[in-house]
């Protein structure tokens, strides 16, 4: 042990200085490894650069850069007046932009159509941001309470009695209204229901709660009718002929989507019933409107429901839609809800039994939220269907936003070369942002119930 | 003593109940009868309450108008048609329409979709992104706003006739339509079509063996000259010997239109290519899933054997994707057929627009008219599924050898 210099060897010069490794990641990265590595996709990328460039720059000239945005009829947007190739021509948007809107709903009753759009938005907001709590009573307000709110809102009328007139008019033997004897039948029906909560919950200890939401609701359904003045006639009448626009858009989709509810859920029971004859006429009634258009079941709907209701009796031309929309939508949710409950493991339904829960409670309480909970983005990807679907209404000659649009190209006042472009472009950024974030909404629930990821 | 033994209990019976009642014992059953009594008393109040509105709007109902004279003209018919024709004439005019568009619509929308699909897979960054833009653009607008968009504004702004836009000279768009040249049959059409056949079955026959000396030798013929050869050479040697088989008729600008050639409609146009690209956005994702569905590893042991990037993607990707793929590609068809029935928003004549738009409106038939427009895409649905369904039965056979 010397000194060692045959064993040990130590460098007396620096090693050479690698290449840098290629940078894969950022805008460089991206270049070398995504776009310009092999001599295919350099062409590629030069294609779909040049397509891409075919596409957006006429798109942004023509909404923006070129675009005139003051006037009052068709001179503005002419190219001789506005000296350079004209774009969209937003005057005419900004004309008829109440009249997309609200159609030819009376000016002065407009704030109901407001009104209405802000609860909606009040209810639905938080029921879409999963911390917020108290799920249940919101979404209870926005299915349940909501619907009819909205009625009497947009639509107008009052009510001349409550729950025992309508028994006793379906009997024929209605008395003739007034404001103390509405208020008697409330009281009653209201003492009569909470009584009956109370007695199914099993008398008072257990009963207690059901009665006093029971109560309450009665008490948040007093409050409405005296708000609206329901109880003397109420707002005035708006027709649904005189609905259009977005208006008409939404209360179609959303009505769709409420009541296609209960009817996918019971088509889809019926559908995995055991009972022989219920699954045989829920298989058929499923497929029956699975296969058939839906412009066919609009048709239907407006042609057909008034040959087979009593001739005395005559209903809505909106309302003949809302329910072909609906039993359509149903099947078709019917079948998403079908998956979800074939998902729910054997085993949960045999415990709810083992526990000697009804058929009804085991479904309603263990095996239906599951299933519900499993097909909810799904579900959301048939409703984005159904809120385009919507459009089909002018074709059985409502109007809604597309064809309120329609209706607006007619006008001469506004003949532009431009104005079907301004008109397609405003409305078509209208349905593709609500159809997008849906769509998002959907991926967003789907990553936060992925039970991988959680 | 011993306890007499029970009778075994009446078996046919007892399964009669069983599958009466589902295994759900007595209360099913009553729950099945009340049920099904009140769908026979709904039946009966629509039947009734149907018959007696019909009466008080004197329509006769039956299916006796079909044979009447329809007296309106149609835009497009693929077979004979005039005015004086029967309803029944119409509905078959209305259902070829539509199996033409359908037919369209199928094929350019599959084409489109496959190579969105493969565009918004490809490592190209750009390329992947252009091709997610248009299934999020397309996916996310209403069919009907599409179909308006392309014929009231895109087509209808398109120059008149006079300045049509040209296509190499031979093909014409203008406001009006798209006019091509239009092919009449020649003498030697027949010599010419039997040439082709032949083509066909040979190359196919070669196909077949070339493949079964694959798989029980392991060799691989070359065929594809002689493919090549048979597919191009025969029908050529027939238009050498006895003449061309179709004769061209150009379409000439004469005044303010043209004359002579074929005159595609404009909504077809509009029909054709809203459907096709609205339904390629949608098959563009069942496409792109399926594809995603085939494990890694089957790239990888594809490349290890030594196979290209495309013979991986034809012989090992995609037969494996199709399986996922089928069944929903099946829907997105269905779709496509139900979804020709918004030809009656821009006045396509296809079934539901000449039969349940305008004879319903002339006859007041609605019963009737309805319920075999709804029988007729009923029955086409059912039968796109059945082939689809044998298509993907043969593609899990084939897998499974």
């Amino acid at each position: 042990m010397s000194n060692g210099t045959d064993t040990n060897f130590v460098r007396g010069a620096l090693a050479p200085e690698r290449q840098p490794p290629v940078v894969t990641t950022g805008i460089i990265g991206l270049m070398r490894t995504r776009l310009f590595n092999s001599p295919t996709n350099i062409l590629l990328t030069l294609i779909s650069a040049v397509v891409l460039w075919l596409l957006l720059v006429p798109t942004i000239r023509f909404l923006f850069i070129d675009a005139v945005w003051q006037g009052s009829d068709r001179t503005a947007c002419l190219a001789e007046n506005a000296g350079h190739p004209v774009g969209a021509c937003w005057p005419f948007i900004q004309a008829k932009f109440t009249q997309l809107i609200y159609g030819f709903y009376p000016e002065d009753q407009r704030w109901r159509a407001n009104l209405t759009f802000a609860l909606a938005v009040l209810l639905l907001a938080p029921l879409l941001v999963p911390k917020i709590p108290h799920k249940a009573l919101n979404a209870a307000l926005f299915f349940i309470a909501f619907p009819f709110l909205a009625f009497f809102l947009l639509h107008g009328g009052g009510l001349d009695g409550f729950a025992f007139y309508w028994i006793a008019e379906l009997f024929g033997a209605a008395w003739t209204p007034s404001l103390t004897r509405f208020w008697f039948d409330f009281s009653m029906t209201a003492a009569f229901v909470t009584m009956a909560m109370l007695w199914f919950g099993g008398g008072w200890p257990n009963g207690r709660r059901a009665a006093l939401s029971s109560a309450l609701t009665f008490a948040g359904i007093a409050v409405v009718i005296v708000a609206l003045r329901l109880d003397q006639g109420g707002l005035p009448i708006v027709d649904t002929r005189q609905w259009g626009g977005l208006l008409v858009t939404l209360v179609v989709s959303v009505t769709g989507i409420v009541a296609s509810m209960p009817v996918g859920i019971a088509l889809a029971l019926g559908r995995t019933s055991r009972i022989p004859l219920l699954r045989a006429f829920s298989v058929m009634f499923i497929e029956f409107w699975r296969g058939v258009p839906l412009i066919t079941v609009l048709f239907f709907a407006t042609y057909m429901l008034p040959l087979f209701l009593p001739g005395d009796f005559t209903i809505d031309a909106l309302v003949r839609v809302l329910v072909g929309i609906a039993l359509f939508a149903g099947a078709y949710n019917a079948e998403v809800i079908r998956g979800g409950l074939l998902a729910i493991p054997r085993g949960q339904r045999e415990a709810a039994n083992a526990l000697g829960l009804s058929y009804w409670k085991t479904t309603g309480l263990i095996v239906l939220p599951q299933a519900l909970r499993h097909v909810i983005p799904s579900l959301v990807n048939s409703f984005i269907a159904l809120f385009k679907d919507t459009t089909l209404v002018l074709i059985v000659a409502l109007f809604d936003l597309l064809g309120q649009l329609r209706a607006t190209f007619a006008d001469p006042v506004w003949a532009t070369p431009t104005t079907l472009f301004t008109g397609f472009a405003f409305t078509g950024i209208i349905y593709w942002i609500g159809c997008f974030a849906m769509s998002r909404y959907s991926l967003f629930v789907e990553r936060r119930l992925d039970p991988h990821r959680r | 003593m011993a306890a007499a033994p029970r009778p075994p209990p009446f078996r046919p019976l007892a399964r009669l109940s069983r599958i009466l009642s589902g295994g759900t014992g007595w209360k099913g059953m009553v729950g099945q009868v009340v049920f099904a009594a009140l769908l026979a008393w709904l039946a009966y109040d629509i039947v009734t309450n149907a018959q007696a509105n019909l009466q008080a709007q004197r329509v006769a109902s039956g299916f006796g108008f079909l044979s009447s004279s329809a007296g309106f003209g149609v835009s497009q018919a693929l077979i004979s048609y005039s005015e004086a024709d029967s309803y029944f004439r119409v509905f078959e005019v209305g259902l070829l329409n539509t199996l033409l568009v359908s037919a369209i619509g199928i094929v350019f929308a599959t084409v489109i979709g496959f190579a969105v699909a493969i565009a918004r897979l490809s490592p190209n960054w750009l390329l992947a992104r252009l091709a997610a833009g248009y299934v999020e653009v397309i996916r996310n607008l209403p069919l009907l706003f599409q179909l308006l968009f392309w014929y009231l504004a895109v087509l209808a702004a398109l120059p008149n006739p006079r300045q049509s836009l040209s296509v190499f000279g031979v093909a014409f768009l203008n406001n009006r339509g798209f006019v091509v040249p239009q092919m009449l049959a020649e003498p030697g059409a027949r010599v010419f079509m039997v040439a082709i056949v032949v083509a066909i079955i040979a190359s196919l026959a070669m196909v077949i063996v070339a493949r079964r000396r694959l798989y029980r030798r392991g060799e691989r013929l070359r065929i594809w000259p002689f493919v090549l050869v048979l597919l191009i050479g025969l029908p050529l040697l027939s238009i050498v010997l006895f003449g061309a088989p179709v004769r061209f008729d150009m379409p000439v600008l004469r005044g303010f239109n043209f004359a002579g050639g074929m005159r595609i409609t404009t909504e077809l146009v509009a029909l054709a290519i809203s459907l096709s690209t609205y339904t390629a956005a949608f098959i563009a994702e069942v496409v792109r899933g399926g594809l995603l569905a085939v494990p890694k590893g089957q790239t990888e042991a594809g490349a290890s054997l030594g196979l290209s990037r495309g013979a991986i993607l034809r012989l090992v990707i995609i037969p494996q994707a199709m399986r996922v793929i089928l069944p929903p590609l099946t829907n997105q068809y269905l779709n496509l057929i139900k979804n020709s029935s918004l030809a009656v928003a821009i006045g396509y004549p296809d079934l539901f627009s000449v039969f349940a738009g305008t004879a319903l409106s002339q006859t007041g038939q609605a019963v009737e008219i309805i319920a075999m427009t709804m029988a007729v895409y009923l029955a086409i649905s059912l039968v796109t599924s059945a082939i689809m369904n044998f298509y993907g039965w043969r593609i899990d056979r084939s897998l499974r050898a």
